[in-house]
């Protein structure tokens, strides 16, 4: 895994802008820290002491819960990430030649990165489409009866849509 | 040509990740663009159910349904069939079970055993537009109960009815609005769970994307018989869109007049916010889920006190299952009696199901209470995909059971599952085929638990993660047969000494499986052989010489090149390069490749 927290210059104003929306009370500290992850792609650090100042509990506290709940990182992630369903359905149906695909053609292990910041890869139980299992979620779509091919040709689309509009 | 006519777009998860939106949104347009006498209704609904299918298209008042639609299909859908009335053959619904091509889909077998109360509007209407809920006498039964009945007449219906919390435990709803009602304490608060969390199971989801006021309704009325002017939703992180139509039906339910001061004239206030859950699966236990309201770790506490009596912010609470609010207002707008003349006895009304994993026909079916698997799996689902031979079903999540062939006529409802180990759950069904192996779905149990609890409890904590070290040993042909012993003996301690019923069911998986499939433990153990050929360790693919017709399809799908062979002679697997991936033995056209034991003799 690489550290990309020295890309990346935090910006306090937005965890401010964040912050502001909700009232001074614990009750918001896991509302607060999602807005947080969907900003950064991550809970920074600096943004978590924010958190502690603002409604007037320990940084411990925010901590906690900043990594008691799954869908909250302390590690920075990848613009794309890609989330293999591995629920019960999914799981039968072969999502480990989904998972292996995709770390055989991105080189990466669940919950690394890839070294140029693009793709992140997580293991996710149950998606909720069990319909179409095996199922990928990258960055809110859905990706129904994967197979290797399919996989390959996704990932190959969205390499391709990035580098073009770079 | 009718001036009523509707063309419904289904737009659950489901179909929307085969672009059911595009053929939305190009429905829409060219329906403006196109030169047609009277304009359809261009509508986008929640999920159907057949999302395998998807996206599907209804068209009324023809009632002619279109499945696996493209957006390149739509032009000849709207020219032939809008304009023109013709049927497109190719878009029907193609029954496996009668093999017949079925224009109106209720007609087709998934449909036709089905009875929908919770999933009444779902497909029917724009989930987002409260008028359409209105129109399907949505609101009616709020209306009836805030003027005709008071307080303690909806809880005794609602008792009368004997509805059973469908959540998983099957809790008489009834008997939990009673207990809060009775306590003289205020505020009172009401709960939405919807914090889906079994893995196969989506039909939460389904309700709060298709139908998000029925769910809103059914609180209402809850609020009102037992006294609270505060609910809560809470939402699974991962369920966008079911948290995005949700907020737009809490507002325009405000709007209406439903939800806020003075519900329509009345002297009832109640209001509801949406909490968004954290990708937590112990969450979906009450006091978890209660705790991570207010904004703590989601961990479960005793329970010496039921929550009715202090719950959230140690107030009487009433926390209910996504589906049993959908069934709340049919219920007091029909009467208990509609309610039980469905159903068997104990268990009335229906219950949803999620159909997942090797079964033909995937997607969300909603049957009376107490129908058999087998009408389930063989008749809706359409049996097992490639015709293979059918293995288990798993029920309840990760705290059901596994049952097995000999157990196909069970009824499906909280009493016969519960005789045999398994349990209802929150209603997913996965079928499971000759190709998955008992072992290695007990230890892909064991491995979403170890990773899911909260840690709190000793047993639970320690307890499972001892389960799936030993599972894998088997799996890797390690184990032992006193292992089986030591299994029994950790399920009987995680289950007695555990809080909350995660750890108290964590071990249905484990025994359930030991107690039907012991021989593929055995084979496991003793034989060093996967007989489904999952475990890799366990497994080698050979040829069968005489069936092999050296069509050279295995040897092109091979990854490492292991097979070889002249065409259209048989060929041979090299068993050292071999590394069982299994994609020949998935492509080979007439079965020739069979499943051996791990160790390789050669």
């Amino acid at each position: 895994m690489i550290a990309l927290e020295n890309k990346i210059e935090i910006n306090l104003k937005n965890t401010e802008k964040i912050l502001e929306k909700y009232p001074k009370n614990k009750r918001y500290t896991l509302a607060m820290l999602q807005d947080i992850q969907r900003n950064y792609e991550y809970i920074p650090k600096e943004a978590m002491y924010e958190v502690s100042k603002y409604i007037e509990s320990p940084l411990n506290e925010v901590y906690s819960i900043a990594t008691f709940y799954k869908a909250l990182s302390l590690e920075p992630k990848g613009k794309f990430v890609i989330k293999v369903c591995n629920g019960t359905a999914c799981h039968i149906r072969g999502s480990d030649k989904v998972l292996d695909e995709i770390k055989s053609s991105l080189d990466i292990q669940p919950g690394e990165t890839t070294e140029d910041g693009l793709f992140s890869v997580e293991i996710v139980n149950c998606v909720g489409a069990c319909a179409l299992a095996p199922v990928m979620v990258i960055n809110e779509k859905y990706y129904g009866n994967m197979t290797k091919d399919k996989v390959h040709k996704v990932l190959e689309k969205i390499r391709r849509d990035n580098n073009e509009q770079q | 040509m009718s001036s009523n006519k509707k063309i419904l777009v289904c737009c659950g998860t489901g179909c929307l990740a085969n672009n059911s939106y595009q053929v939305y949104e190009k429905f829409k347009s060219l329906t403006k663009e196109k030169e047609i006498t009277v304009k359809p209704l261009v509508k986008p609904t929640g999920c159907n159910g057949l999302c395998e299918k998807g996206p599907v298209v209804k068209i009324l008042p023809d009632d002619i349904s279109y499945f696996k639609v493209k957006v390149e299909d739509v032009e000849e859908i709207i020219e032939k069939t809008i304009i023109k009335g013709k049927i497109i053959d190719r878009l029907l619904y193609f029954d496996t079970n009668t093999k017949t091509k079925i224009t109106d889909h209720r007609n087709a077998t998934f449909y036709k055993n089905q009875h929908k109360i919770a999933l009444r509007n779902i497909g029917e209407i724009d989930p987002s537009k409260i008028e359409d809920y209105i129109e399907r006498d949505g609101y009616e039964a709020l209306k009836k109960v805030l003027f005709n009945f008071k307080p303690e007449k909806v809880l005794d219906m609602v008792e009368e009815s004997y509805l059973r919390g469908r959540g998983g435990a099957g809790f008489p709803t009834g008997i939990k609005w009673k207990t809060c009602a009775s306590y003289d304490n205020f505020p009172k608060y009401v709960i939405c769970n919807g914090d889906e969390g079994d893995p196969g199971a989506f039909m939460d989801r389904s309700i709060m994307e298709g139908d998000p006021n029925t769910v809103i309704e059914g609180m209402i009325i809850c609020a009102y018989a037992v006294g609270s002017n505060q609910g809560y939703l809470y939402i699974r992180d991962e369920y966008e869109l079911a948290r995005k139509n949700m907020q737009i039906a809490i507002d325009s339910a405000r709007e209406h007049g439903y939800l806020g001061k003075n519900i329509l004239g009345s002297s009832l206030n109640f209001d509801l916010e949406i909490v968004r859950g954290g990708g937590a699966f112990v969450c979906g236990e009450s006091s978890a889920l209660m705790a991570s309201i207010q904004g703590k770790v989601g961990e479960p506490r005793a329970k010496y006190i039921r929550s009715v009596e202090k719950g959230l912010w140690e107030q009487p609470t009433i926390l209910n299952n996504v589906e049993t609010w959908a069934n709340i207002p049919p219920i007091l707008l029909n009467g208990p009696n509609w309610f039980k003349k469905i159903g068997v006895k104990d268990n009335y009304g229906t219950k949803v199901f999620s159909l997942v994993g090797k079964v033909k026909n995937t997607g969300l079916v909603e049957v009376p209470m107490g129908s058999s698997l087998r009408n389930l799996v063989f008749e809706i689902g359409g049996g097992i995909i490639n015709d293979k031979e059918f293995k288990a079903v798993q029920t309840g999540g990760p705290s059901g059971g596994c049952i097995p062939k000999e157990h196909l006529d069970v009824n499906l409802d909280f009493d016969s599952l519960d005789d045999i180990g398994s349990m209802m759950g929150s209603g997913g069904v996965i079928v499971m085929d000759e190709n998955t192996c008992m072992v290695e779905v007990a230890r892909y149990y064991m491995e979403f638990l170890s990773e899911e609890s909260c840690g709190k409890c000793t047993t639970c904590r320690e307890g499972i993660k001892l389960m799936l070290d030993i599972l894998t040993n088997i799996t890797e042909g390690k184990g032992t047969k006193e292992d089986l012993d030591l299994l029994i003996d950790i399920c009987h301690t995680v289950e007695k000494g555990s809080l909350c019923g995660l750890g108290q069911t964590a071990p249905n998986p484990v025994k359930t499986t030991i107690e039907f499939f012991k021989d593929e433990y055995l084979e496991h153990i003793e034989n060093h052989r996967c007989p489904a050929g999952v475990c890799k360790n366990l497994t080698s693919y050979h040829i069968n010489q005489d069936e092999c017709i050296g069509c050279g399809i295995c040897a092109k799908k091979c990854p490492v090149d292991a097979i070889s062979g002249e065409p259209k002679k048989a060929h041979k697997i090299d068993q050292n390069s071999c590394i069982t991936c299994g994609e020949c033995y998935e492509n080979c056209p007439v079965d020739a490749i069979k499943i051996g034991g791990g160790i390789v003799e050669s």
